[in-house]
């Protein structure tokens, strides 16, 4: 279902006008980021990062990782695939293993997942995706350099 | 010979692992690098280990190389933000230090300051891509340039055997993509599984790009393992083990697990890909000139270079 939406959600020029609208105006912002936040907190345990993996990820958010990896799973998860951390909850990269592998993704696992940008946190990863703010946050090709990315950290 | 030499040459390479002790004084280091000098290529120095406050991996790394040997200084992402990590580079390698281990590092949770705030700015894969831009690209995260560009020889972790077991390969990938240039492994005592995970990284050609050191511990005692198994993260202990440490009389236990680790190590050093081993022995140095002297007896490969 969320690999389905995630083709009619794809930035098209209609998207952009629309979020450009919504990012133009404060409440509408507000009311925006606010729907986004309820669903995705309710649907995937989203702590409103700002730079949303979830496409792939298997729609598991690796920031309910206790040591928020982008690039999971750590060396320490269970036999029994439970978090090193918190015995008592599933390793979230074991879950996105597991669902992106049985959606046919496992694959997607493999794309190398640039750091956070802590100044987005609370901030609507939607917007920042349909503004094409979001295009760099990761890639399968790691040659050109960590340090190279255009606009990182400025 | 140094560690990125003996790995490039093609021959079996071995490192060991000093814990810097909780106080301020390299005696202990110098000590024990010392007794390992004629044994190991490298030693590494680890970094706050199990999340404990201890003395610096830079300041232990530079007492490793004052008595003679090369250090590999750990690096983990769990005290340290983006900053400081690759100012820590800077110095390290302006100071001589040349081998850079990196991991994301044990939760605070597991240490003596459990409620200090976990950093993890950065994982082990986007810290490793960063050094490795530093060095290649002479430039930080941030883009801004390097003059001069730091020189050092990177190394990762991995865990063969945790869940979920069929992507800890690829995982490895992602470290060798990113600027992983050895990796040790977490203790092997289950060789079957360790030849499976090494057969998947021979399909995807990382031991070609990257020199594999097999972890391999020395146990002293069934309370040693049992602590290893309950409350080191990611460890596991298949029951073989303790039944035969169990089977020997107390007093000789350590040497069984000296014996044990020889064969560990024997038996290692012929699944192909295997570039050399890791001997996990912190506070145990005594035991490495044991374990290689079983593993090497029908051997010479210990005798070249020494």
């Amino acid at each position: 279902m969320a690999y389905h939406l995630q083709r009619v959600l794809r930035p098209a020029a209609g998207y952009r006008w629309l979020s450009a609208r919504i990012e133009a105006s404060g409440p509408a912002r507000t009311l925006f980021t606010g729907t986004e936040r309820q669903t995705k907190t309710v649907l995937f345990g989203c702590r409103m990062c700002g730079q949303c993996t979830l496409p792939v990820t298997g729609y598991v958010c690796p920031m309910g990782c206790p040591k928020e990896l982008r690039n999971g799973p750590c060396g320490g998860v269970g036999a029994d695939g439970s978090c090193e951390v918190y015995p008592e909850q599933r390793c979230v990269w074991v879950d996105a293993y597991d669902r992106a592998a049985g959606a046919g993704r496992a694959g997607d696992l493999r794309l190398l997942h640039r750091p956070v940008d802590h100044r987005r946190w609370g901030q609507s990863s939607w917007l920042n995706y349909w503004q094409g703010r979001d295009e760099e946050l990761w890639t399968g090709d790691a040659s050109p350099g960590l340090g190279q990315r255009p606009g990182a950290n400025t | 010979m140094s560690l990125r030499e003996r790995l490039a040459s093609g021959s079996f390479a071995v490192t060991a692992e000093i814990s810097p002790p909780r106080g301020a004084s390299t005696e202990k280091i110098t000590a024990a690098a010392a007794s390992l000098r004629d044994w190991v290529d490298a030693v590494n120095v680890t970094d706050n280990q199990g999340s404990n406050v201890r003395l610096a991996s830079w300041a232990g790394s530079l007492a490793v190389m004052a008595a003679g040997l090369e250090p590999v200084m750990q690096m983990t992402c769990r005290d340290r933000n983006r900053i400081a990590l690759q100012s820590d580079l800077l110095g390290a390698s302006a100071l001589g230090i040349r081998n850079i281990l990196v991991m994301t590092g044990d939760h605070p949770k597991f240490g003596d300051h459990p409620g200090a705030r976990p950093v993890f700015d950065l994982d082990s894969v986007q810290l490793l891509w960063a050094l490795r831009t530093m060095r290649d690209q002479h430039v930080l995260l941030s883009g801004r340039r390097l003059d001069p560009a730091p020189d050092c020889f990177l190394g990762a972790v991995e865990n063969p055997f945790a869940p979920p077991v069929e992507f800890r390969a690829e995982r490895l990938g992602k470290k060798v993509a990113a600027g992983a240039q050895f990796v040790q492994t977490q203790f092997v005592f289950d060789v079957p599984a360790f030849a499976r995970w090494m057969t998947q990284v021979r399909d995807l050609g990382l031991h070609e790009r990257c020199g594999i050191l097999a972890g391999v511990g020395a146990v002293r005692s069934v309370r040693a393992l049992e602590y290893m198994r309950d409350k080191v993260p990611g460890v596991e202990v298949p029951d073989d083990v303790f039944r035969r440490l169990r089977a020997a009389p107390p007093d000789k236990h350590a040497a069984e697990g000296v014996k044990l680790a020889a064969e560990i190590v024997q038996q290692v050093a012929e699944i192909p890909g295997v570039a050399g081993v890791h001997l996990l022995v912190a506070g145990n140095e005594q035991a490495v000139p044991g374990i290689l002297e079983n593993a090497g007896s029908r051997e010479t490969r210990w005798a070249d270079g020494r």
